[in-house]
């Protein structure tokens, strides 16, 4: 079975730092993998790698069969991969579901302006902001713009969902609310990337963890045998703590 | 459907000025449509993706060169007209490949120093373009009342088609993809939208019309030279319309052209030498407290009309 | 040999247009604001020159500081009373305002001067200056000169004075600097005063050199934008290669393709640059 995602020796340089360093791994169809490791790791680079943001110094990156290596952002996004901000970024004026209706009419198939507006609202019943519907994004509270960047990635039928810190700035019971969702999402056989560094919101919804420090990856595998593994101890100080206290995480 | 009904109607009562028999109100209407077509052009790169673009006088002068050549070899006025705008659309088209990369500042530089440029090219190729003494358009052959009627005409349909087109953009995929463009490039480019194509296509609509009333101005007034239709006042009158009627709204511009266009011809026949400054006064004055036009003001007042929109 | 000529032709003009395009710079930098007035700042500086000559015999040269000096005054004045209230606004906004203010200015000086070309024939020249083949009017080596000074002082001016300092930190970081305790409001103020003042000293070198008319301000623009482009924005030492660059570009188009032609190329080049690399030739990172 081949897989969805392939990175192969994907690096990016900035001036003299090499802020993604040889990474390879795969990603299969349906599977929901965490990309953990230390703050400046480069987790978020990669993303921006992934998506076309930046362009790979070294390596490809094959999407669904596609070289997307070199692609720009919109047809990487066409293709059927969609991204999630660490800082959110919405369209600030537009109205909630205008925000959702431009990801289903610029990728999700719809014909037209009313037709995303349809099915922007339907995304928005799944995401539970129906109600705030007709309100600017700019006016939302932190979490509720949180799930507007999802649903609105959610609006693009992607086959590959990446979610950068989706919970960073929640409190727990947001926490909860945003996994819940996540976990809807890969029933419908989404694949989905989480970018996490809250190990136990990662742990309880992975199948699969991928490790990166200083732009490396150094450990990939199960939750269990990863949490284990020495190197990823060394790197990610306070694993263990954080294991087993949410809200104590580097 | 309001907008479609709105613009019927405002174009049939003006389309009944003549009537009135006043050869000056026809041509200060015609004046009207002519910068009412411009900053309604300009709001679709300028207002819609927001994108500053000085580069209306550039696309004027073009229009107003290319009509002028055209038909010194012989094309009848209207197919010139066309021809102008063809030119207009194909340079935009060519020049947003350059520029539209660029942001803020220095996509504004650019375009204003395409205008400039074009007028130094215009000036140095005097075969082709008459060079700095202009060039003469072919008379037609109609009463002074005749004329003034024609041109009232021409420019009015230029203007409604130039609203029509507004309307159709707003309701659009375009329309849309350019205000996400606008308030999150970034964001845009993430979510399917062909930043670069869709830039660019405003930025050829900010300039089709605009050809074509340079060509038409050419026609009215027979007598065209490089600094007056490169004037950098072409560009930026139009900027000030649509900041006074509300950048990103359909009607806006036009509104802003004609209040004004009414406000210079109270000051210009009273004060003569420093109708450059008035201007520059009325510039700064709306700068300062109505920067986001007066239709902004309105809707404030009644916030039921806003939310409807 | 001939080149050896234009190109000092070239250095000479170059020198002035650095200091014509070091005020515009630093304000475009540190505030993010093109100010349109630019132009017209040093039109009224070579005003300020000539009549200060005509009538009181003040050297040109002595007009630096007075020219400067009205220039700063009127510079603090529009920015703090004006220009301040919209600094943070997006470009649109700001670069229609100082172009609003700079119809203002330019029509004020058009009534009050008329659009008639003046010039400043010196009663003792400075003679001409040899350098083997070369043949430079004194005046205006001495113009460029100062000139050149002027950069220099306004570049250690930056970087040793309190004020200086205070000034790249806005330019680097705006609310860092806030948040450090520099009033930005004054800041911003003075920066924009400084840049007049260089505008102001810049009109009064200018005045022996070129023909004094309020139709001559677009041009002085023009030049302080290709200078930016070139060498880099709020970066001195930018303005100056850039203006020296521009000057000997300028020399030898003119020679090459006639002077009509020289601003056509230098316009040219203004695109191109801004095609292929904004922010300018020494790199420095720009605002938008």
């Amino acid at each position: 079975m081949t897989a969805l995602l392939t990175l192969d020796g994907v690096s990016r340089r900035f001036g003299g730092l090499k802020a993604v360093d040889d990474v390879s791994f795969d990603v299969n169809e349906s599977e929901i993998v965490g990309l953990i490791g230390p703050n400046g790791s480069g987790k978020t680079t990669l993303i921006n790698l992934i998506t076309g943001v930046h362009p790979a110094t070294a390596g490809h990156v094959h999407f669904d069969g596609h070289d997307i290596t070199r692609q720009r952002p919109y047809r990487i996004a066409r293709l059927g991969l969609a991204r999630t901000f660490q800082i959110v970024q919405p369209f600030p004026r537009m109205t909630v579901v205008e925000n959702v209706a431009a990801g289903a009419l610029f990728c999700g198939h719809a014909s037209d302006v009313r037709e995303a507006r349809a099915i922007a609202r339907e995304h928005l019943e799944f995401t539970g902001l129906a109600d705030m519907a007709d309100r600017p994004a700019a006016t939302l509270t932190l979490a509720r713009r949180k799930r507007l960047e999802l649903a609105k990635s959610l609006a693009m039928r992607p086959r590959l969902l990446m979610l950068d810190e989706v919970n960073a700035g929640l409190n727990p019971t947001e926490i909860e609310e945003a996994l819940a969702i996540i976990r809807k999402i890969a029933e419908q056989g989404v694949t989905i990337i989480v970018i996490e560094h809250l190990m136990k919101v990662v742990l309880s919804i992975s199948h699969r963890l991928v490790v990166l420090h200083h732009g490396q990856l150094i450990a990939q595998g199960t939750p269990r045998k990863v949490v284990a593994d020495k190197r990823v101890i060394e790197a990610y100080l306070g694993a263990k703590y954080a294991a087993g206290n949410p809200g104590v995480s580097n | 459907m309001r907008s479609w009904l709105a613009l019927v109607v405002i174009a049939a009562l003006v389309a009944a000025l003549p009537l009135a028999g006043n050869n000056y109100a026809l041509r200060l209407a015609t004046t009207v449509c002519m910068y009412s077509v411009m900053a309604q052009s300009w709001n679709f790169i300028g207002g819609l993706a927001g994108y500053p673009s000085f580069a209306t006088a550039a696309f004027f002068g073009l229009g107003a060169y290319a009509s002028a050549i055209l038909q010194n070899r012989g094309v009848p006025m209207v197919p010139a007209w066309a021809g102008a705008g063809l030119a207009a659309l194909l340079f935009a088209a060519f020049l947003g490949g350059a520029i539209l990369h660029l942001r803020g500042h220095y996509f504004a530089i650019a375009s204003l120093i395409v205008a400039e440029m074009l007028r130094e090219i215009v000036n140095t190729l005097p075969d082709f373009t008459g060079g700095g003494k202009g060039v003469n358009l072919p008379l037609l052959k109609l009463s002074v009342t005749g004329q003034a009627q024609f041109f009232f005409y021409a420019m009015l349909a230029l203007a409604v088609l130039t609203v029509a087109t507004t309307i159709v953009i707003h309701r659009s995929k375009l329309g849309f993809g350019l205000r996400c463009i606008q308030q999150n490039e970034s964001a845009a480019d993430i979510i399917g939208i062909n930043t670069y194509a869709y830039k660019t296509a405003g930025f050829s609509l900010s300039a089709v019309f605009v050809g074509v009333a340079g060509a038409i101005y050419a026609s009215w007034v027979n007598y065209i030279d490089p600094p007056d239709v490169f004037d950098v006042l072409i560009s930026v009158k139009p900027m000030v319309m649509v900041l006074l009627g509300g950048l990103g709204t359909i009607f806006g511009p036009s509104i802003g052209a004609v209040i004004l266009l009414l406000l210079e011809e109270a000051v210009w026949r009273n004060f003569l030498t420093i109708h450059v400054a008035a201007l520059g006064a009325i510039i700064v004055v709306l700068v300062l407290f109505l920067p986001n036009g007066l239709l902004a003001l309105i809707r404030e007042r009644s916030p039921t009309k806003a939310m409807a929109k | 040999m001939i080149y050896l000529q234009i190109a000092a032709n070239g250095l000479v003009l170059g020198g002035l247009y650095a200091c014509i395009a070091v005020g515009f710079s630093l304000v475009w930098g540190v505030l993010n604001v093109i100010n349109i007035l630019h132009g017209s700042f040093i039109v009224l500086g070579s005003y300020v020159a000539y009549f200060a000559y005509v009538h009181l015999g003040i050297h040109p040269f002595i007009s630096i500081f007075i020219a400067g000096g009205v220039l700063y005054a009127l510079g603090y004045v529009v920015q703090a009373g004006i220009i301040n209230r919209v600094v943070s606004a997006p470009v649109l906004i700001t670069l229609t305002l100082t172009f609003g203010l700079d119809l203002i200015l330019n029509n004020t000086m058009l009534v009050a001067f008329t659009a008639d070309y003046r010039g400043i024939a010196l009663a003792h020249p400075l003679g001409s200056l040899e350098i083997g083949t070369v043949f430079l009017p004194g005046d205006r080596v001495a113009a460029m000169a100062l000139a050149i000074l002027l950069t220099i002082l306004l570049y250690r001016l930056l970087r040793d004075s309190t004020i200086g300092r205070a000034i790249i930190a806005v330019r680097m970081d705006r609310e860092a600097a806030a948040l450090m305790g520099v009033d930005v409001k004054r800041i911003n103020a003075i920066t924009f005063a400084i840049g007049a003042f260089m505008a102001g000293a810049a009109g009064a070198l200018l005045s022996i050199i070129f023909p004094i008319s309020p139709l001559n301000g677009p041009v002085f623009l023009g030049k302080a934008f290709v200078v930016c482009v070139l060498g880099g924005l709020g970066s001195v030492p930018g303005a100056l290669a850039g203006g020296l660059l521009l000057g000997v570009i300028e020399s030898f188009t003119s020679y090459w393709l006639g002077p009509e032609r020289a601003v056509t190329v230098s316009f040219a080049l203004l695109l191109v640059l801004l095609f292929v690399r904004p922010s300018g030739l020494m790199g420095r990172r720009g605002y938008e």
